[in-house]
């Protein structure tokens, strides 16, 4: 499916791509391309794609969730075996819940919004032609592909998907016989997340070394915006981590597949007593969270990076603090590698360390305290231009302090003993990672989609996809904080075994409307989408009038991105509604020499030569203003 | 509101069908159903159109207001009111789901260290969510209020290092102490020593169900030996050890009151968890890691029933960590009972030394002199 859509996009193009002249062939062009840009749109077509297919497996969930007792033939039509008589099986549930996870999270939140960000703006705001290396980049792309069609084709073996749960914790997901999930199903998951990690350390290696070595003359580490400072730090996350996650899954197949015991010790299963022993369950928990923290991080990072941008562009309003912003993502990225426990406190491991977890947890809750203070700071008084992208990235600061907030109680061990794996913290990520990253990923959609395909989104389909998509997140999610709060455990299948979980059926059939309106919202956006891409508004070269590079670039996509020299950068990328300037805006390539009325001595902190400049036209604007 | 209409009609229809021709699959069933989806699929187009519709009737007024040398639609006007009344209808909505839907959540906490966790509980709740209210209310509110207008251009303010260090040092110093406060409570929790006069409970996790072991008349549980479990030792203990010989079976989770409860968690095949929210008590059973909860109940089941207004209350034991298709469904009673009656109940309480193990037992100690030896060849022989 998603190579159809990458492919039928390229067909549209490489017919206006003869009018214009292209020399290069069909394949290299759209599919084989090692052009950055073509490879983040094929990224984002890709994880828009495993979007839609995670979307309409949690849709499939909600609907047992509200429905328990009731057949719908039109599911057994569609599933066959797994939903026999018309209702979901037990286990196909599972593998609903783990499937859905692992699209969302690795799929859509690392690969799709990552991967199209960093490979399009990387290059465009540091002033780059193209990644450090076009070719591994590509690679990039195509092992991410193939891991999507792995994962997905694990929906066609006999006994169904991987239905451990996302974090597929052994012994379940490592006995073939603990369930029906842990057998092809699990092995094709691990294929996939193999190919998926080689996928994000290939991306990962590319974006570092390319902001490092590939910025423009003038572009400092301090010019740089503050979408390549997140996407430069989860790459740093994404290459340290993740390599971790390889090793963790390694030792498992050798656990499923040669008869070793990494994981595995005293087990019974099904009365037989089985062989291993020496393991240890917790040490794959160690390795998996070891990755699997940083990980919230890489999905949120980008998504914040994007918002601040998007934030400062449309209140026509520097970002408040931009230097306390760098180092709160600092501070997050250091801190994000020494929280993994906070996912263990009740797992069996020692309480002395789950204290030391729960220190270091709430620490990390201050940067992104500071963060979100300077968001607001950055709308004050600022002249706010509602336009879709702008929308998303306040819905985006909405979420991630509704989601953040319960962060608190759940990082606290003695809170998380009774809201461990409960609807609490359902509730909890899904807002603070869930729906935050993926508003940060529509606000960059809306905002960067003139940069990707030269036209326009329509704004007023935005509006609607927005508010609908917003409103509904918060209903689906803020109820299933009280059922957590209700002792209500994540992933049953049914509340109606438990007498003391019935009164929340109803909430269950609400929550699953709420979903539903939020899914055929997202029909909206994938409507407007598509419309744009071949009927939208032209584009214009600056359409926010923002001030970065990217919009430097020609409307038409070049391969080298400029005709003639990259400009040189002279200014920090938020020099909004500066006073004295008669635009509310100036770009990073206009020099200071060009702007004499709006410069301030804060300018030339670092610039003796430019600071006695000023002055000195300082002192002679004073006396004409005087002989006026 | 014409929509939502609408979709209430068709889920009514749906229901009704169901109700109609049960969940057995016929002909007229399969017809109903394909109705159904058409029905659906129908709604969709013409929510589609007329969304299509609404959207010329903008653009032509917009553009009739231009032609007419008006501005035409402001959508920052618009975007900005829309912002404010979703403020107010979203506190609304939190006051009202806090009030109505936090009310159904779990009754007091019915074990001492629960209070602790109760109490930092309220104290965060409290804390966060005046940050909630006040940080929504002012990302919202400036929405509105710095709307986009023509006239106006933004106030020029990259940082100010005072107020900066104000919003760092103050979150940083409430957290301390939420993290003192925590740590504390959390180690008092989790200390969970054995001491003398502890009533240790083994509780065993496996698909799909808890199996218990409460000590006999010497008040000590036996060892236990994963590798001699078979059919009728279930739980593998190993009877070499003196104490397990009057080990008791038992089917629900009988404790008394005010007395400090030891839980001694095992997992035979994969890892289940232990949750008993009414007693703010959670721990996961790992096979081959035993692990341990010590706590003390403090109101009886029958009290509850009294307090929670509900003749039917029973304290429950869940598993809440995934461990295949009947996770959903591990549930063991609990009771608290006073210690009388956990006396009387004991007393009744079979032990796991059944006469036919007893038998069984017999004679592989005397064929052979390792008991483990016999059992493992046994169960090869099964295979």
């Amino acid at each position: 499916m998603s190579t159809l859509a990458v492919h039928d996009h390229g067909i549209v193009h490489h017919e206006e791509g003869h009018e214009h002249h292209h020399k290069q062939t069909f394949l290299n062009t759209y599919v084989f391309s090692q052009d950055h840009k073509m490879i983040a749109k094929q990224f984002l077509i890709t994880g828009i794609t495993m979007a839609f297919i995670g979307m309409c497996l949690s849709l499939l969930f909600r609907i047992q969730l509200a429905y328990p007792d009731k057949a719908f033939p039109l599911l057994e039509t569609l599933l066959g075996r797994f939903a026999p008589g018309g209702r979901l099986s037990p286990d196909f549930y599972m593998s609903l819940v783990t499937i859905h996870g692992t699209i969302m999270v690795f799929f859509v939140l690392t690969a799709g919004l990552s991967g199209t960000f960093a490979n399009l703006l990387i290059p465009l705001q540091i002033g780059a032609r193209d990644m450090a290396s076009p070719f591994v980049n590509m690679l990039s792309y195509w092992f991410f592909l193939m891991a999507s069609l792995v994962m997905v084709s694990s929906f066609l073996v006999q006994k169904g998907p991987a239905s451990g749960g996302w974090t597929i914790y052994p012994p379940l997901s490592a006995l073939p016989k603990a369930m029906p999930g842990s057998g092809e199903g699990m092995t094709l998951w691990l294929i996939s997340m193999v190919l998926f990690i080689a996928s994000s350390l290939m991306g990962g290696i590319n974006y570092i070394s390319t902001i490092l070595n590939m910025r423009t003359k003038g572009m400092d580490l301090w010019k740089m915006p503050l979408t390549i400072w997140a996407l430069f730090l989860t790459a740093v996350l994404g290459v340290l981590a993740f390599p971790v996650l390889v090793a963790g899954v390694v030792l498992l197949i050798f656990d499923r597949s040669f008869g070793t015991s990494f994981y595995l010790s005293d087990i019974v299963l099904n009365g037989q007593v089985q062989p291993f022993e020496g393991g240890s369950p917790i040490l794959f928990q160690h390795l998996f969270w070891f990755l699997g923290h940083p990980e919230v991080y890489i999905i949120i990072m980008p998504a914040m990076g994007l918002s601040s941008e998007i934030l400062a562009v449309n209140s026509r309003k520097p970002i408040f603090g931009y230097h306390a912003m760098v180092y709160s993502l600092i501070g997050i990225s250091v801190l994000s590698f020494i929280v993994w426990g906070h996912h263990m406190f009740v797992t069996g491991m020692n309480p002395f360390l789950g204290g030391v977890f729960m220190i270091t947890t709430l620490i990390i809750a201050v940067p992104s305290a500071v963060k979100t203070f300077n968001w607001l700071a950055t709308l004050w008084r600022g002249n706010i231009r509602f336009t879709p992208g702008m929308l998303f990235a306040i819905g985006m600061v909405s979420f991630f302090i509704s989601g953040g907030l319960t962060g608190i109680f759940l990082g606290n061990a003695a809170l998380d003993i009774n809201l461990h794996d409960t609807y609490f913290v359902v509730a909890h990520f899904h807002l603070v990672m869930g729906s935050a990253a993926i508003f940060g990923m529509l606000a960059g959609v809306y905002h960067w989609f003139p940069k990707m395909f030269r036209r326009m989104m329509d704004e007023r389909l935005g509006y609607l996809h927005f508010w609908i998509t917003f409103i509904g997140a918060y209903l689906v999610f803020f109820p299933m904080h009280f059922m957590g709060l209700d002792g209500v455990p994540r992933r049953y299948y049914a509340f109606t075994e438990f007498e003391s979980m019935k009164h929340w059926l109803t909430v269950n059939v609400f929550i699953t409307w709420a979903a539903i309106m939020s899914g055929v919202a997202q029909v909206v956006f994938i409507a407007n989408f598509i419309y744009s891409i071949f009927f939208g508004k032209k584009a214009t070269q600056n359409p926010w009038n923002a001030n970065t590079l990217e919009w430097t670039t020609p409307v038409e996509h070049l391969h080298g991105n400029w005709p003639g020299e990259i400009p040189t950068v002279y200014r920090w990328p938020y020099d909004y509604s500066k006073p004295g300037h008669e635009e509310d805006f100036i770009p990073q390539t206009v020099p200071y020499s060009q702007t004499m009325s709006s410069n301030s001595v804060h300018d030339f902190e670092d610039n003796p030569a430019g600071l006695e400049e000023y002055t000195k036209w300082a002192v002679a604007n004073k006396v004409n203003e005087q002989v006026k | 509101m014409l929509l939502s209409m609408f979709l209430l009609l068709g889920t009514n229809m749906l229901m009704a069908q169901d109700a109609a021709t049960g969940t057995v699959a016929t002909d007229s069933d399969k017809s109903a159903m394909w109705l159904g989806v058409g029905y659906y699929a129908l709604l969709l187009l013409v929510a589609a159109v007329s969304l299509v519709i609404l959207g010329k009737i903008l653009r032509v007024y917009d553009l009739s207001q231009k032609i007419q040398g008006k501005k035409g639609i402001n959508w920052n006007n618009i975007m900005g009111f829309v912002c404010i009344i979703f403020l107010i209808a979203g506190i609304y909505g939190a006051t009202w789901s806090l009030t109505v839907q936090g009310s159904m959540s779990l009754p007091e906490s019915a074990s001492a260290h629960g209070v602790d966790t109760d109490n930092m509980f309220t104290v965060t709740s409290i804390l966060t969510l005046i940050v909630f209210f006040l940080t929504q209310s002012l990302l919202f509110g400036f929405a509105f209020f710095y709307r986009g207008s023509d006239k106006r251009k933004a106030h020029y303010l990259p940082h100010n290092n005072t107020i900066e260090k104000i919003w760092t040092i103050i979150p940083a110093a409430v957290l301390t102490v939420l993290v003192v406060f925590g740590f504390f409570t959390w180690q008092k929790i989790e200390n969970s020593t054995e001491v003398k006069g502890d009533i240790n409970i083994d509780v065993t996790g496996h698909q799909f169900a808890w199996e218990l072991r409460y000590p006999g008349k010497d008040g000590k549980l036996g060892a236990l030996d994963y590798k001699l479990t078979t059919g009728d030792n279930k739980l593998g203990i190993d009877f070499k050890d003196p104490r397990s010989l009057d080990d008791l079976q038992a089917d629900t989770l009988v404790i008394p009151v005010n007395k400090s409860i030891r839980l001694n968690i095992h997992a035979q095949d994969v890892i289940h968890s232990v949750y008993m929210p009414h007693f703010r008590l959670q721990q996961n059973a790992v096979p081959g890691l035993p692990t341990f909860f010590k706590f003390i109940p403090t109101i009886t089941t029958a009290e509850m029933r009294v307090r929670t207004d509900n003749p039917k209350f029973e304290y429950l034991l869940y598993c809440n960590k995934i461990c295949g298709g009947s996770h959903y469904n591990m549930q063991k009673v609990v009771r608290v009972v006073t210690a009388e009656e956990y006396q009387d109940w004991i007393a009744k309480q079979k032990p796991y030394l059944t006469d036919k193990l007893r038998t069984e037992l017999k004679l592989a100690a005397d064929k052979s002199t390792s008991a483990p030896q016999a059992a493992t060849n046994r169960l090869a022989l099964n295979n």
